[in-house]
């Protein structure tokens, strides 16, 4: 329990006078070097209160929080892995963080040999000939994907290609991305295994396809077996394979995507390679072409001459620049630190561990929430609501519950292709009896669902609020103090 | 306002109520019970062009975006201000005080693909 | 490595799912897929990647710092990182489940908050990736509020700006960018008043303080675009507003920002922070998250994500920006910078500022071969005419230890002998003595 009454705010603590920190005040009245006209004379409305008051009131916020740190996620297709605690420091030394980006190359070395050898690492992973570190998160290397996709095409003068292909099963921000390039989205049903439709495919290829963007494994937690058809196929048609590379962690160490004939790929940082999500951000999306699309990619670039690290800034057939300077780099630091950690070898132990407790997970719980395929999955398992034993049972009630048992709810109704989803990721860093103490929790609901379903519409009851008026907050909404 | 059984129906769950040359258009009831909680409705512009069949507003719930397919063609010639800002008419009088917009119609004709309040019952 | 499955784990999984191996898990994939050799470096242990990045860091050499460009060296209060390392903060997820992450979803409300009141304008969102992405957005929502495709902006805008609308709005054609001509380095209200009158223009992008330091009468400005029916968005430096009028107050329709001066690290450029700012009669046309506060199930207070019926989640192909995250613990630094600080704190740094970059402003001044090139009033950056080329005296400078400041030759060639120049509160009078002393010697 802490001494403040429940969320208020820090404006609502707050007392006219009541400093925080300060400093020591300059010489002159900045009316001296300024005209009256340019300078503010209203007081913006911001908290005024003690650095102690300041350090309670959002340590107290954060104790409202859950956490990795704290609580087990299972959220399918987020990759909730453990962010390894020896690279909060590394990746905050002074020499990384006081860094300006006007630096130049020379005096930058370190961090310019960091993002050299991510870049290099990542090739390896993927089998890609190069990528940009500059995106700063998954939705916006797709947008970098898709602007590639379509430079590559015009600089091909085939200027008609202003379509993009997406399966039933994508993530939102797919779609997203082919409306933002200007593109047309084709959306193709997927077969009843989950898979993408050759049938469909095949209609829905044509002269003005740009791009085929694919999720795998995809998000039903399913490798497409026959991607390698898939790819030929979409070649023919002269169009470009794009990987979103949510679900890498499925693959890592084990199927290099060049393999399987991607041609773009978006890496999300914050996902497979352990970076930390900061309650929504920053992340950061690494995106990779094969050796055709290089100069496409987005400037600047950094290239090694054998003794030192420069930064290559001039390619007419760049796509330009999609964020100002060179990306989220104390992001790439982290994602640095975590590839140095494996090597050819144990790379592979990601892979095998996140699908084996995937497949856990999916078999402890077939009797009581049986998977949507009911068939081996890879890192994610999509489960869904027995509709003949529990007919009154809904997702969002087992979500709400899990929380008073102390888990994060999985991902909820995604994929849209299954009712009732619930989508299960346990990743590589759990071990088996965090599994099956989440096993067992949902046995539980399970099991009250059937005594009482109607007793899971009041979860979550212990935790610091209950279900939110989301429809107030919609119709009336009140977004500042 | 606008009676069920003298409206005349899409089989997207639009409504026209029909009147000379003009239409009051908006959502039906079985519409507006499945969306459930509407919390915003993005309305035309007054004087903007509609194609039968074509997205021509979007209705919000907290969790989904709903496309309003045009049940005519027309010229929009009002909005019903009421329902951007008390968006829970189209839940309480999806008939009455939630309709949406009006049009002056350009094909008359198109009314007559139009179901019939006991046709489009029959659709579900 | 990471996993605790040791192998008898492994067995006791494989016997329950019922699969003698690891590689059954994998037989969707098939067997030429599953050959790749992955050649990675060496595996290293945390004490060995300890000592691996530490020389790596020590390879870079800091240098004392008088560059600005669009992001900017402040001091951050030790306890801005002490909460934001917070392991409640750093790793917990998007607050999708609100009811277990009221302190993420508070702490958002309270940026946005403070942001609103420092810009005074009505809303915020959650924030963007940078700057330049928020004004990408600003633009593309102003130019659907308009239903016109056309964008004014202002030749003094950041050039990474430039750049980055360019590829978000150019290069798709959604929406067509031109420039506004400078006098002295400000807005030429002329040509601005001649290009607003295009019938298919939607609004003017009006940075102030602008690339080249200077700030403009916004006041003025804003009359002009209004009068010309245009909307104005306004593209300003948080820090500034402790002492410069604010966007709402002179009218901005759209207000964006870099953050990432308020409590963040300048990072070598990332990650950055996009503030995004409107009207309320906007509030629609906003991409990304936004917090807001409703009330439970028992009527106690609770905030949650809001107006997502908007978002790329829901709208898919229909959503106006494809944007799914924020930059959640950016924010967070800025909203306890902002809260350390204060409205008078603000004002106190932001006055510093000012003083600093008005000393070192003369002492250049007074060198011989050097001169001031606008006469424009600034906040904590100015332009710098200097002997040789600017690549020259960054080169020079850098070998004594200190960053001189951004090389405009990069944006003109008429520009290759000026020097962006930068002082912030962090600068001492010994710093400054310093730095005068570097560009006297390099011609």
């Amino acid at each position: 329990m802490n001494s403040y009454p429940h969320n208020k705010l820090s404006i609502e603590k707050s007392s006219a006078g009541r400093r925080g920190v300060t400093f020591a005040p300059a010489a002159k009245d900045v009316s001296v070097y300024l005209p009256q006209n340019l300078i503010r004379t209203d007081t913006p409305r911001l908290p005024a209160l003690s650095e102690f008051d300041t350090v309670r009131h959002f340590t107290n916020l954060s104790r409202l929080n859950y956490c990795l740190d704290t609580h087990f996620y299972p959220l399918g297709s987020c990759t909730m892995k453990y962010n390894p605690k020896a690279y909060d420091a590394l990746c905050s030394l002074e020499n990384f963080s006081s860094l300006h980006p006007c630096t130049p190359a020379r005096y930058a070395q370190g961090t310019l040999e960091i993002i050299y050898k991510v870049e290099d690492m990542l090739k390896e992973i993927t089998g890609l000939a190069g990528f940009t570190l500059q995106p700063s998160a998954g939705a916006h290397g797709e947008f970098t994907g898709a602007l590639i996709a379509r430079a590559y095409h015009n600089f091909r003068k085939d200027k008609a290609r202003n379509e993009i292909i997406v399966p039933d099963t994508a993530h939102g921000t797919n779609p997203a991305t082919a409306a933002m390039c200007g593109c047309k989205v084709i959306n193709i049903k997927s077969a009843p295994d989950g898979r993408v439709d050759i049938e469909e495919l095949k209609k829905a290829l044509n002269p003005h396809t740009a791009l085929l963007m694919l999720t795998i494994p995809n998000t039903v937690g399913l490798f497409e077996k026959d991607i390698k058809e898939i790819a030929s196929l979409v070649h023919a048609n002269g169009t470009l394979l794009y990987m979103d590379g949510a679900n890498l962690n499925a693959l890592i160490g084990i199927v290099k995507p060049v393999d399987m004939g991607v041609d773009i790929m978006h890496i999300n940082l914050h996902k497979t390679l352990a970076t930390p999500h900061g309650g929504g951000g920053p992340g950061a999306g690494a995106v990779g072409v094969k050796p055709e699309l290089l100069d496409f990619l987005p400037l600047p670039r950094v290239a090694f001459d054998g003794k030192e690290y420069k930064f290559i800034a001039k390619n007419k057939k760049s796509i330009g620049a999609i964020k100002s300077f060179y990306g989220n780099i104390a992001i790439v630091i982290r994602a640095y630190c975590y590839m140095r950690q494996f090597d050819g070898k144990t790379l592979k132990t990601i892979a095998q561990n996140a699908v084996l407790n995937a497949n856990y997970v999916r078999a402890r719980l077939a009797n009581y929430f049986p998977a949507f395929f009911n068939r081996i999955c890879m890192h994610e398992c999509v489960l869904s609501i027995d509709k003949e034993k529990l007919p009154q049972l809904k997702t969002i009630d087992v979500a709400k519950r899990l929380l008073d048992l102390g888990f994060h709810a999985p991902t909820i109704y995604f994929p849209l292709l299954v009712p009732e989803a619930i989508m299960i990721e346990p990743t590589e860093t759990e071990s088996k009896e965090t599994l099956d103490a989440f096993a067992d929790a949902m046995i539980e609901i399970y099991n009250e669902a059937l005594k009482d379903p109607q007793s899971l519409h009041a979860a979550p009851r212990s935790c610091p609020v209950k279900r939110i008026d989301e429809v107030s907050a919609a119709r009336e909404p009140n977004l500042r103090w | 306002m606008y009676n069920q059984e003298k409206c005349k129906f899409s089989k997207t769950h639009e409504w026209a109520f029909i009147e000379g040359g003009n239409a009051v258009c908006g959502i039906s009831d079985h519409a507006q019970h499945e969306i459930s909680d509407i919390v915003f409705v993005e309305l035309p512009k007054v004087g903007q062009k509609i194609e039968v069949g074509k997205r021509c507003a979007v209705i919000e719930s907290v969790k989904s975006a709903s496309d309003f397919f045009a049940p005519l063609s027309g010229e929009v010639t009002e909005v019903n201000e009421a329902v951007t800002s008390d968006p829970s008419l189209l839940n309480k009088a999806p008939h009455g005080e939630g309709w949406m917009f009006k049009i002056k119609i350009s094909n008359p004709a198109e009314a007559d693909k139009l179901l019939s309040f006991e046709d489009y019952k029959a659709t579900f | 490595m990471f996993s605790p499955n040791t192998e008898d784990n492994q067995k006791q999984m494989l016997h329950t799912i019922g699969v003698n191996g690891i590689e059954d898990l994998f037989a969707d994939i098939p067997q030429e897929l599953r050959k790749a050799d992955f050649n990675l470096p060496q595996a290293l242990d945390e004490a060995a990647l300890t000592r691996n990045v530490k020389n790596l860091a020590a390879k870079n050499k800091p240098l004392l710092n008088f560059a600005g460009a669009g992001i900017y060296e402040h001091f951050i209060p030790a306890a801005v990182n002490a909460i934001s390392s917070r392991g409640e903060f750093l790793t917990a997820y998007t607050p999708y489940q609100a009811e277990v992450s009221q302190g993420t979803l508070q702490a958002i409300y309270e940026y946005q908050s403070c942001i609103c009141a420092l810009f005074d304008m009505d809303v915020s969102n959650a924030s963007h990736y940078d700057g330049a992405t928020a004004l990408a957005e600003a633009v593309s929502a102003a130019a659907r509020v308009k239903g016109k495709n056309k964008v004014l902006i202002s030749s003094a805008l950041n050039p990474e700006y430039k750049k980055v609308l360019h590829t978000y709005l150019n290069i798709n054609g959604s929406v067509k960018l031109q420039e506004v001509n400078l006098k002295d380095g400000l807005t030429d209200i002329e040509d601005l008043k001649q290009k607003a009158a295009a019938q298919d223009v939607a609004a003017f992008v009006l940075p102030t303080p602008n690339f080249y330091g200077l700030i403009e009468d916004a006041q003025s400005v804003s009359k002009v675009v209004k009068e010309t029916g245009l909307l104005l968005i306004a593209q300003v430096n948080p820090i500034s507003l402790g002492v410069l009028a604010a966007p709402g107050t002179y009218g901005a329709d759209f207000a964006v920002a870099e953050g990432q001066a308020l409590g963040n690290a300048m990072n070598f450029g990332g990650p950055g922070l996009g503030i995004f700012t409107c009207k309320k009669e906007y509030v629609r046309y906003v991409p990304g998250r936004i917090c807001g506060m409703s009330k439970d199930a028992d009527g106690k207070r609770a905030f949650v994500l809001t107006l997502q019926a908007r978002e790329q989640h829901i709208r898919r192909e229909r959503a106006s920006s494809n944007i799914c995250s924020n930059q959640a613990l950016c924010a967070l630094n800025a909203a306890v910078y902002l809260t350390l600080l204060g409205a008078q704190g603000l004002k106190e740094v932001a006055s510093l500022n000012v003083e600093n970059a008005h000393i070192l402003r003369d002492k250049i001044a007074g060198l011989e071969g050097y001169s001031i090139k606008y006469s424009a009033p600034f906040f904590n950056e100015f332009v710098v005419k200097c002997p040789v080329a600017a690549a020259r005296v960054i080169k020079y400078a850098a070998k004594k230890g200190v960053l001189a400041g951004f090389d405009l030759g990069l944006v003109s060639k008429d520009f290759k002998n000026e020097l962006l120049v930068c002082a912030t509160e962090t600068k001492t009078a010994q710093d400054i003595e310093a730095f005068v002393n570097v560009l006297k010697g390099a011609k």
